[in-house]
């Protein structure tokens, strides 16, 4: 057996170990520990992806003694070392570019705790993403939980609290229906592991029995990951969550914790349930119609907003809303268009938390536009940061929103029926109402007034130019050479089935 | 609306007096101190109307033109005062009564959800395979297996054991630091921290003040009956862990039962005692030693599993103290682990932190 198989598994449990080491060390050391781990985690996921398209299959590796029905199993293909590589990079440069407000934000004996919880959260994101197994991908999304609910409220203000406490209790719902989902399913199949469970199920379907029980199941788990996610109408932790924690957890939040469960929630399609019994479970319809209700509604949310962060919270709202109708869509390219979207999304919303902040830095610490006029002068890699996300949101070509938006095009033409016509029509009405509040947000901070804030001396840090700059040269990268990602998820999702 | 005249006698209103720790006594006299304060400014409005009529009267001597002026004015006056209290009014509508409203048909439409989610479920359940049947889909070759050669493959007598700490290890290494980033939460939340040169800050020291007031102090009885109790539930935990393999039992049970013990002995004898051992230094090793232990074990474990190397830990006899290779050990961790969370976490809620 090649080493190299041997990577997934190192990075879970040295994660898991650096976060218990952390919580004796001094913030410093916790901090460069943590970085290299992330760090390590990069060229490992880079490796496994590497090794999975130069064989062309995924491998599974056995947790243990025991093989796979008895024991424990991870499993590697492209999809998953795609999703482990970017899911690191993401974190490294939220972690990096939000580092100088973590001192700000949080009581100085209490920081070393902060990375406990990253490292803890990163290897709860591992293993999510290389699970084979229904009740191992629970108890990770356990820790991820718990983890994300303590990267809230570290910042131990009021409003940090009371978004904690409401993160809490719509996640540990969402953790619930999807314990009872995999409960009911473990009664009627007998099996934990995902392979055995996708024949068996297969198996049911075919014969029609237990149709009842395996819909519910079905409802249930998409139910539970779509609080998890915040589809539509169970968002309302979100604006808060987003809105109140310190930069790096916004980043964190959105584009990590939130797109592992919706990764968990297609790799439950394609392993578990299997494509057919769940394309033609009708779930898909009602995906298709809160997402597209949640592109209208977190848009029109964002554009009463009058706070920046908060704004920028409503709007993952509305992008979230564009991967559940790419998964609506059920077919091969909606998934790959909504997986694409994952990856812009998760791009773009970590650069646009963090240059808000770094925006919000030089004008008070205050997040209203009133106060944020004439930022993007004042901290010159923010503006530019944050008008890049912005661009990027709206779906103007040579950024990475183009892209999806073009698949997501592309996938509602591809299916021929009243589905077209609405996806089409609300692609449009969103691009035009996304544009609204962002373009006006960039305006607002190019405009030059609030010579009171104004800091000759201000310099943004090494830290945050670094991070900045990465983003955006991920978002260009994205934008222009999309073709590569795009066939490594199309290759993933043939390696799922 | 006024209450009945036994109102005050009622069982529900002594129930509350009983758990408010009042008396029919204090009711009574809070009753006609009200009484007292309403009759007050009955006659104080009394007074104020009189002296308006007094001032109407004056008024009569003026003539008839300026009067049906001022009349006219007034009127005019009272339909702007009207149609400005109409517009408030519209505008508290929705706080006033819009919230109420809403509030109804919140609590109302939530009970429905639950019911139609409780519903679902329950019909559900009907469907499923009855309980207990041979043919049933979950008695397949893995439950066999686990049943014919669990205890020749694990050396575990106690196949639960045997299943969560050696076939499935990798959920239950998750679970245990789940335990673990749950404790870091409960620190992030109630941890009082020390300064810099580890002395308690002002907020620390008031704490600590405040938990003084209200700790047991020297009870008798509780320590008579601590120091028969805290050594058998410290005795009797640590048997159901090193037990965890052979019967019944394990690690999560036995360092509940021994954390139990420790929460016991600290309300008995207070904090000078127990932090002889259990202090902030203590227990960062005391935590993260056996769980950095569980990860290496278990991660040599895995690593020699998947790469088909003998791992090299005997199995022993089973049903012997010393078998079922890392079981024990582990059972020992996780229980070191357990007990010490739940210790600190009884101490940070009493006063922020040992």
């Amino acid at each position: 057996m090649d080493f190299i198989r041997n990577f997934p598994f190192f990075c879970i449990v040295l994660a898991l170990s650096t976060g218990v080491i952390s919580s004796v060390l001094k913030p410093k050391a916790a901090k460069a520990l943590s970085f290299s781990l992330i760090s390590l985690s990069i060229l490992a996921s880079l490796g496994v992806l590497i090794y999975t398209v130069q064989t062309g299959e995924a491998f599974v590796y056995m947790m243990g003694h025991f093989p796979a029905p008895w024991g424990n199993e991870i499993r590697a293909g492209v999809m998953e070392g795609v999703m482990a590589l970017f899911f690191s990079v993401i974190m490294l440069l939220s972690l990096l570019g939000g580092e100088k407000y973590l001192k700000v934000d949080i009581e100085e004996p209490k920081q070393n705790l902060y990375f406990v919880l990253v490292d803890l959260l990163l290897s709860s994101l591992l293993a999510l993403v290389y699970t084979n197994d229904l009740f191992t991908a629970y108890v990770f999304v356990e820790i991820n939980t718990i983890a994300a609910g303590g990267l809230i409220m570290i910042r131990s203000n009021g409003h940090s609290m009371l978004a904690a406490t409401k993160y809490m209790i719509m996640s540990l719902l969402g953790s619930g229906l999807l314990l009872i989902g995999i409960t009911l399913q473990y009664d009627l199949t007998g099996h934990l592991l995902m392979s055995n469970i996708q024949e068996s199920v297969g198996e049911l379907a075919a014969h029609g029995a237990y149709t009842v029980p395996l819909t519910v199941i079905i409802g249930l788990i998409s139910g539970g990951i779509a609080i998890k996610s915040a589809l539509f109408p169970f968002h309302t932790w979100l604006s808060d969550a987003y809105g109140f924690s310190t930069a790096s957890s916004a980043a964190i939040l959105s584009s990590l914790v939130s797109k592992a469960y919706i990764f968990l929630l297609i790799k439950i399609v394609y392993r578990v349930i299997g494509t057919e019994v769940f394309w033609s479970s009708k779930i898909t319809n009602v995906f298709f119609v809160l997402g597209v209700a949640g592109m209208l509604f977190g848009s029109v949310s964002a554009i009463k907003e009058r706070d920046m962060r908060r704004m920028i919270a409503f709007s993952s709202v509305a992008q979230i809303g564009y991967i559940y109708m790419g998964l609506g869509f059920g077919t091969q390219l909606g998934v790959t268009a909504a997986v694409f979207h994952i990856f812009s999304h998760a791009a773009t919303k970590s650069m646009l938390f963090v240059a808000c902040r770094g925006l919000s830095e030089v004008s008070g610490n205050k997040k209203d536009f009133s106060n944020l006029k004439g930022a993007g002068f004042r901290n010159k890699i923010a503006g530019v940061a944050f008008t890049v996300g912005a661009l990027s949101m709206v779906g103007v070509p040579l950024f990475a929103g183009f892209i999806s938006k073009l698949y997501l095009t592309s996938a509602a033409l591809e299916t021929m029926s009243v589905k077209m016509e609405v996806a089409l029509i609300v692609l449009a009405i969103s691009t035009i109402l996304n544009a609204l509040y962002f373009i006006r947000a960039v305006i607002s901070i190019y405009t030059p007034r609030n010579e009171k804030y104004r800091d000759a001396a201000f310099k943004p840090g090494v830290t945050f130019c670094a991070g900045m700059v990465c983003f955006i040269l991920i978002n260009f990268a994205l934008g222009l050479a999309s073709n590569p990602l795009i066939k490594a998820i199309e290759l993933g999702l043939r390696m799922f089935s | 609306m006024k209450p009945r005249s036994d109102y005050e006698h009622s069982l529900w209103r002594r129930l509350v007096r009983f758990v408010d720790g009042e008396t029919l006594e204090d009711v009574e006299k809070r009753a006609e101190e009200l009484q007292e304060k309403s009759a007050k400014s009955q006659v104080e409005a009394d007074i104020r109307s009189e002296q308006i009529l007094e001032e109407e009267e004056d008024e009569e001597d003026k003539d008839n033109r300026e009067e049906k002026e001022n009349r006219k004015r007034e009127l005019e006056k009272a339909h702007e005062k009207e149609a400005a209290a109409m517009l408030e009014k519209y505008k508290n509508w929705p706080k006033e009564h819009g919230v109420k409203i809403f509030g109804r048909l919140y609590a109302v439409m939530a009970v429905v959800l639950c019911l139609i989610i409780i519903v679902t479920l329950l019909v559900t359940v009907s469907y499923l395979p009855e309980f207990g049947q041979p043919d049933n889909p979950n008695n397949n070759e893995v439950v066999r297996r686990y049943n014919a050669d669990g205890l020749e493959e694990t050396g575990a007598t106690n196949a639960v054991a045997g299943m969560i700490l050696d076939y499935r290890a990798f959920d239950t290494l998750g679970e245990s630091h789940v335990l673990f980033v749950a404790a870091c939460c409960v620190m992030i939340l109630l941890r009082l921290e020390l300064t810099k040169d580890g002395k308690p800050t002002d907020k620390k020291r008031a704490s600590e003040e405040n938990d003084r007031l209200y700790e047991p102090k020297n009870d008798k009885i509780l320590q008579g009956s601590a120091k028969i109790l805290v050594p058998v539930i410290i005795l009797f935990g640590i048997y159901v862990i090193l037990n965890g393999h052979l019967s019944p039992g394990g690690g999560f049970s036995g360092g509940a039962i021994i954390g139990a013990g420790l929460i016991l002995y600290l309300n008995a004898f207070g904090f000078e005692k127990t932090t002889r051992i259990m202090n902030r230094k203590n227990y960062a090793v005391i935590s993260v030693v056996p769980l950095l232990f569980y990860a290496m074990a278990k991660g040599y474990s895995f690593f020699t599993g998947a790469n088909h190397l003998e791992s090299g830990i005997p199995k022993g006899t089973p049903g012997a103290i010393l078998s079922a290779g890392l079981i024990l050990p582990l059972n020992i961790c996780v229980g070191i682990v357990v007990a010490c969370t739940m210790y600190n976490f009884y101490t940070l809620f009493r006063k922020g932190g040992m």
